[in-house]
């Protein structure tokens, strides 16, 4: 009960006011004892929306996603939720005030069954006082029906969660945090891992979490899964934005070739030649990823 | 919902692709069941060479032996599955029994002041365990290390201080030492055998360490601090509250035994306890609790401690040199961690 009170409290001081965005950042910059991670961002999140933050490896996504997630805090700029201006102290806070994060590598603890994993730090209970125990049949079964409505059917809640594949266990952390009513849904790389079958799975997660009306702010240095289901796109490079384009004006390739373009083609590259057959697109694949390269450096 | 359930099997209901699982299956993914196995067999091999083992009054003395190592691994247990351990716990018990020696002593006061301050140092010297571990992160190893040598050496330098000597001077005639001496070192007369009280202390322990491990969400905490403290900390686990309070728990553990010993013996020499902290964590290590955390039951902890009683007496009643004792416990230690890794890597591995 206490923890609801709390996300109740937060949400009050943050009570939504006509015309504003769920999640603004303005001029957010991070640093670190003299290194700058992170200078002069801007970002909207919208419900309902996909916000794309792109970006190579160095470029700052992770600081970005730590500053809205709670576990690090900006050192200048504006972030303000529902409208208010908010510095969130702790990822408890950040999650009490509707902002989860799902992480490419920690999102779960492997030997932990499945339901624990689920309700891992929001746990469900029964009784009073010393006599207070967890509600096990009322988790599984939540557990398992959240699962089912996102179209994963799994066949024993029971399992460590470290015997799902890769894929599996990143759509347990989303219907967690959809189920725990979250509102703005941070997914950190949840591709980067991923097969490209396994890939596909996951976007169609996003597209059901954004369908449920959650802004999703979904990271990912590859332009090919950002485009088809990201609204807008923020494109960083060595702590800074270095554009930030709605869907309407700009493509694929644009967005491909704003990036450091060459390691990503090189990557579709890779993928088109493990799928294999289209040899005219990896061929032209890699001429991109060859033309590109300079462009990059 | 109602449309689906026609296609997809309701939740809570059975699915036809699980089947329903034998109660030896379901044993066999249990963190303890190598050290059941060991305990059936250790058990069985007594009985055979020494036949003496199986008479009541044998098993009593078995029992006895488990529970001054079991109150101990119960705690050194739940650490261990928080993914820390201590090496200050065996000389934590001797601090704890001087504190309330001392202390009532000198004091000239009630026994049970001195109980009540022994918790209270009991507790202090998990929590600050705990705190500089958190401040440090340095590991357990170092942390406990450095507090294992500091408390020998105030049990030693503090004890010759206070009471002269080096062991607490005897406060069997003081007030309160006969009611203590009841809860903490008493017998209780089953069917003509004296069983002592620290083996149903003991047991309650295991019961509620067990219940707090399964059903609370204390416990879920406590394999999520093991299993993965950075997951657990970025989904709004209380991760230093967990930590402190699992090295506290353990500070609880050794003041009972500590209490223990004192009233068993009414005097405390203040050098003991070194290398015990060993003996909890084999108990622990013994019982499925893997060494790096968010893995193992309190159960487990209690079968290692009871193999550590069955192969300490047994030895002794199959009428061979206890000499032999340190290396069934090796032997023991290394079949018990090679069937947890075995355990481990199944549990891990995809499907």
């Amino acid at each position: 009960m206490g923890k609801r009170i709390k996300e109740e409290e937060i949400l009050a001081k943050l009570e939504p006011k006509a015309n504003d965005n769920l999640l603004t950042l303005k001029g957010v910059g991070k640093h670190y004892g003299n290194i700058i991670a992170l200078r002069g961002v801007d970002m909207v999140v919208d419900p309902g929306k996909v916000t794309c933050v792109l970006g190579d490896n160095g470029a700052g996504k992770s600081t970005l996603i730590k500053i809205i997630a709670g576990l690090h805090q900006h050192d200048e700029g504006e972030f303000t939720l529902h409208g208010s201006t908010i510095k969130l102290k702790s990822p408890r806070v950040a999650l009490d005030a509707g902002i989860a994060a799902v992480y490419q590598d920690l999102a779960v603890v492997p030997l932990m069954p499945i339901w624990r994993n689920f309700f891992l730090g929001s746990e469900l209970t029964t009784g009073v006082g010393p006599f207070k125990k967890l509600d096990v049949a009322k988790m599984k079964e939540v557990t398992k029906q959240e699962l089912a409505d996102m179209g994963i059917d799994l066949r024993d809640v029971e399992q460590p969660i470290g015997q799902l594949s890769g894929g599996e266990r990143q759509c347990v952390a989303i219907a967690r945090a959809v189920y725990f009513g979250a509102k703005v849904l941070i997914l950190d790389e949840p591709t980067a891992a991923l097969g490209v079958k396994q890939s596909g799975v996951v976007l169609r997660y996003i597209l059901q979490a954004r369908d449920r009306g959650l802004g999703v702010i979904f990271i990912t240095h590859n332009p090919h899964h950002a485009f088809p289901v990201g609204d807008s796109f923020l494109l960083l490079k060595r702590g800074r934005a270095i554009g930030y384009y709605a869907k309407k004006d700009i493509t694929v390739e644009e967005l491909t070739a704003q990036m450091a373009g060459g390691a990503e083609l090189a990557e579709l590259a890779h993928e088109l030649e493990q799928i294999g057959g289209h040899k005219e697109e990896l061929a032209e694949a890699e001429a991109g990823a060859a033309n590109t390269a300079p462009a990059s450096s | 919902m109602a449309t689906t359930t026609t296609t997809a099997p309701a939740a809570g209901s059975k699915d036809e692709r699980v089947a329903e699982k034998s109660l030896l299956a379901k044993l066999l993914g249990r963190p303890e069941i190598g050290a059941l196995v060991g305990a059936i067999a250790l058990f069985t091999f007594f009985a055979i060479v020494a036949p003496v083992f199986l008479a009541p009054s044998s098993m009593a003395t078995v029992l006895y032996g488990a529970s001054t190592i079991g109150i101990m691994a119960v705690g050194v247990s739940l650490l261990m599955i928080g993914g820390e351990f201590d090496l200050s716990t065996g000389v934590a018990v001797i601090s704890s029994a001087l504190s309330a020696s001392l202390l009532s002593w000198y004091f000239g006061m009630n026994v049970w002041v001195g109980i009540i301050f022994a918790l209270g140092v009991s507790l202090l010297i998990g929590f600050i365990n705990g705190w500089i571990l958190i401040r440090t992160q340095l590991p357990s190893f170092i942390v406990t290390l450095a507090s294992f040598l500091m408390l020998t050496g105030l049990n030693l330098g503090l004890t010759r201080a206070i009471g002269g000597s080096v062991s607490s001077p005897s406060i069997s005639q003081m007030d309160g030492f006969a009611s203590a001496k009841a809860i903490f070192a008493s017998s209780v007369t089953i069917g003509g055998i004296d069983v002592k009280v620290t083996v149903f202390i003991w047991l309650a322990m295991v019961v509620i360490a067990s219940w707090v491990l399964m059903r609370t969400k204390i416990g879920n905490w406590i394999f999520a601090v093991g299993g993965d403290e950075k997951a657990a900390r970025a989904v709004g686990v209380p991760v230093v509250r967990t930590k402190i309070g699992l090295f506290m728990a353990v500070g609880f553990c050794g003041w009972v035994l500590g209490m223990h010993n004192l009233f068993a013996f009414d005097t405390v020499q203040s050098g003991e306890g070194i290398g015990n902290e060993f003996l909890y964590i084999i108990a622990a290590v013994i019982g499925g609790c893997l060494l790096t955390g968010g893995y193992g039951s309190a159960i487990g902890g209690a079968i290692g401690a009871f193999i550590f009683g069955m192969a300490n007496k047994g030895i002794v009643y199959a009428e061979w040199n206890p000499d032999w004792f340190k290396f069934f416990l090796g032997l023991m230690l290394l079949l018990a961690t090679v069937v947890n890794i075995i355990v481990k890597k199944r549990a891990e591995s995809s499907k």
